[in-house]
């Protein structure tokens, strides 16, 4: 489970999180979107301990937080292999050089099996597909058991097939392990038809609630401040500002339309 | 090239490249060539105040890395990392050229200080370079999973005492005091070249970050030892000898590299 | 009373043909070194900045084996250098900074050799001294002009591919759509960069002229948004510290008498001085809209 209550986060001249409250039950299969520079990398880092909020506060149970972030340098010169990368999920912060110790081995094995991942276990990280890298990277947050998994931007810079298996893959953690899932993206179609929460940020506040609780043109406008227009095409959702409307922030001044989710 | 003077060379530089190496594998994994580099470097005008100011020069080497440890550390925070490594460079030569140009003596200072003497290495020197480098050799192996693990990305690391920037620091000050007790034995080049050759071959040879480190210690080792030997019978200075032998590593490693990911190409 | 404006005309520093070469070469060395510099760090290079002075320590070595002019190796092993670099070349920054660091490596101890045969072989026996610390009062007034056309040169490179440098500084994806040829353009850069480290590797010596091309161009880009007008601001930053420092090494010698303080040490503290000058600055501007907001 995850609680967020009346969250306010901001840097010196620049409040990036204002007044952000969602609560999300254990099993959650949630979407954090929002545009680049809404917040959602800062509001992860909140949870996960990294930043220290100015106002509000974060519980997040008991059980611990399985994180991958958004930036990883796998450069394909790094001495990795994939189960070490796992392996590092388990004791990482650990002093000292690591001994053989069969029960990690086990750990690791079957955590990299979950994942999908056994094929490829003993390739070098740098090698393998996008995909696959990030396979691993959800290994390495998973294979210590938490009970809630952050993903920032999992998705970006993979392509279609991989986003389709990544998300299977999520939601098959989600069904089986009751785990919790927050995962940001700047476009939502990808997680319709998995999520069942969704948390959506701009401008620095928030809205939260079931898909079809959230992504309405009378929710969103009140959000943004000016008139959106939700349009459905083929089960696809576009979140589009209205012609005429008056976007306040000089990030969106720059034409009349305004399309945050992209098919 | 065995005799008793000799052996003084051998077990110093043997120390040297042992903890070079060690840190090498952190340097080339973390890619802080530069931070290696600026290190060794910016720590020999040390020596040269020490003389100055009449003191022993093992202080004056700990103070002038501590102080580039601090120089890239503070600017880093301000401004492009690159840009603070370099000023911090040269603002530690600039003041090194002063002392040394108050000293007199001055290009056989340089000339040892840059590129090393291994030979005639004093028995006393050997101890303290025995204790720092193996205290700094011991701090790299137990920070081995944590610097392996922000190497992959600094926000892995969520522990409350390591975080990102503390191990950072600590990196650069481990590399900081197996420079300053190398320096006046074997020459901030040598350090250096040490700290960037081997590794960079290692890390292509196996993918078993263990196994590279160990590997990245052996040709150390290895190179170090045929640099003097070369450098024994031709009279040439030991720095051409391991910066060479630095660029062939680095070549064999790519090498390496390309037959490993090399798949025939189906015949059409 | 100390009066600076007696100082110099009694003691005759317009008079000195050594001062006229240090000033002429030494100040084409800053202007060309902070044009070029403010690329490099907008492309953060500044490793292979420095590696490629370092490594034109070398050529410098050499030249004095070989009684060459020392400008031509500077100028020959800093090409070379960064041709090698551009060959092996790697897009990331971490591997691009390791093939600096092994190309570094490998041209110090280069450098080490060529000393050390110039000590037993010449009679430079102040050779280390002088490359790897610069002989900015010891330059023959022959080498003027051809180090001012080489200046030249790189001004014209530095205007040549001014648009196309940002361009790729920016993204070189975009560029390449464009239609640029990046690799030519980063070669073609490299070599300018070349000139730059070389000139001022003469005069302010190898491992210090990194301070002329990364310290005022990285200070001019705090205190200006335009790349063109930080150019401007970096070159006057950089050609104050080099004329200042000449100016205070030449009076040194009358602080302590029997050694002068090297024009170096003057020329790098300046600039460091104004580099942590713009950080406060910037941190003072912070402030200041901290409090308005």
């Amino acid at each position: 489970m995850l609680s967020v209550d009346s969250l306010s986060v901001g840097f010196p001249g620049n409040q990036v999180l204002q007044d952000v409250n969602f609560h999300l039950p254990q099993g959650s299969f949630c979407g954090l979107i929002g545009t680049n520079g809404s917040g959602k990398t800062t509001l992860l880092r909140t949870i996960l301990g990294l930043l220290r909020p100015d106002k509000g506060k974060v519980e997040t149970g008991d059980g611990g937080i399985g994180y991958v972030p958004q930036k990883i340098q796998l450069d394909p010169f790094m001495p990795l292999r994939a189960r070490d990368v796992v392996a590092l999920g388990i004791d990482g912060h650990r002093l000292g050089v690591p001994l053989p110790s069969p029960s990690r081995r086990r750990a690791v094995d079957s955590m990299l099996a979950e994942v999908g991942a056994a094929e490829f276990a003993n390739r070098r990280v740098g090698d393998l597909s996008g995909g696959q890298q990030q396979r691993i990277m959800i290994a390495h947050a998973l294979v210590r058991r938490p009970r809630l998994l952050l993903l920032d931007e999992p998705l970006a810079n993979l392509d279609i097939r991989s986003v389709a298996e990544v998300i299977a893959l999520l939601h098959k953690l989600v069904v089986e392990q009751k785990i919790t899932v927050l995962v940001s993206a700047h476009d939502m179609n990808p997680l319709l038809p998995v999520m069942n929460q969704i948390v959506y940020l701009a401008q620095g506040r928030s809205v939260s609630g079931s898909v079809e609780e959230v992504v309405r043109s009378s929710v969103l406008s009140s959000l943004y401040g000016y008139h959106i227009d939700v349009i459905q095409v083929h089960g696809r959702v576009l979140v589009v500002a209205a012609v005429g409307a008056e976007p306040r922030t000089t990030e969106m001044a720059h034409g009349p339309v305004h399309v945050t989710s992209i098919p | 090239m065995f005799s008793d003077f000799m052996i003084n060379t051998w077990t110093v530089a043997s120390l040297v490249a042992v903890t070079a190496g060690l840190v090498g594998f952190f340097t080339v994994i973390r890619g802080a060539s530069f931070a290696a580099h600026t290190i060794p470097l910016s720590t020999f005008p040390g020596a040269a105040a020490a003389v100055l100011l009449g003191v022993n020069q093992v202080w004056g080497l700990i103070v002038a890395a501590g102080l580039s440890v601090i120089g890239i550390n503070a600017l880093s925070r301000r401004g492009q990392p690159d840009v603070a490594t370099a000023m911090t460079l040269v603002m530690m030569l600039g003041l090194g050229t002063l002392c040394l140009s108050q000293i007199g003596q001055y290009s056989q200072q340089v000339y040892a200080l840059l590129f090393g003497q291994v030979f005639g290495i004093s028995r006393a020197s050997i101890t303290p370079v025995a204790v720092i480098d193996i205290l700094a050799a011991g701090a790299l192996l137990m920070l081995f999973r944590p610097l392996l693990l922000s190497s992959l990305s600094t926000d892995l690391l969520q522990t409350r005492y390591l975080t990102a920037t503390r191990l950072d620091l600590a990196f650069l000050i481990i590399l900081a005091m197996a420079s300053a007790v190398a320096l006046p034995v074997v020459g901030a080049l040598l350090v250096f070249s040490l700290m960037v050759g081997p590794a960079s071959a290692a890390r292509n040879i196996t993918s078993r970050p263990v196994i590279a480190m160990g590997v990245t210690v052996l040709i150390s080792l290895l190179t170090v030892w045929t640099a003097i030997v070369l450098s024994y019978v031709t009279n040439w200075p030991v720095g051409f000898f391991v910066g060479g032998f630095g660029a062939l590593a680095y070549g064999a490693g790519r090498g390496v590299m390309r037959i490993r990911r090399w798949k025939p190409s189906p015949i059409s | 009373m100390f009066s600076p404006a007696k100082f110099i005309t009694a003691a005759g520093f317009f008079h000195n043909s050594a001062v006229h070469v240090a000033l002429a070469i030494g100040g084409s060395a800053a202007v060309v070194s902070a044009i070029v510099g403010v690329f490099t760090v907008l492309r953060a290079q500044s490793f292979a900045g420095h590696a490629l002075a370092d490594i034109s320590s070398a050529g410098g070595s050499a030249a004095l084996l070989f009684g060459l002019p020392p400008l031509v190796g500077f100028l020959a092993m800093a090409m070379l250098a960064a041709s090698g670099m551009e060959v092996v070349g790697s897009r990331q920054i971490r591997e691009r900074d390791l093939v600096s660091g092994v190309v570094l490596g490998a041209g110090l101890g280069v450098t080490a050799l060529f000393l050390y045969l110039d000590v037993s072989m010449t009679t430079a026996s102040n050779a280390a001294n002088m490359v790897m610390f610069g002989s900015m009062f010891t330059m023959a007034p022959e080498t003027m002009i051809p180090a001012l056309w080489v200046a030249v040169l790189a001004l014209a490179m530095c205007v040549l591919l001014y648009r196309p440098l940002l361009l790729i500084a920016i993204d070189p994806d975009i560029a390449a759509i464009r239609g640029l040829n990046v690799r030519l353009i980063g070669l073609l850069y490299l070599l300018t960069l070349s000139i730059a480290v070389a000139l001022s590797a003469m005069t302010i010596g190898a491992i210090l002229s990194t301070a002329l091309l990364i310290g005022p161009a990285a200070t001019a880009i705090r205190w200006s948004r335009r790349p063109g007008s930080a150019m401007v601001i970096a070159s006057v930053i950089a050609i104050s510290a080099t004329w200042g420092g000449i100016f205070l090494a030449y009076a040194s010698f009358y602080w302590t008498p029997n050694h002068g303080w090297p024009v170096s040490f003057f020329i790098v503290a300046i600039i460091f001085l104004a580099y942590l000058a713009s950080g406060r600055t910037t941190a003072l501007a912070r402030l200041r809209r901290a409090m308005a907001g």
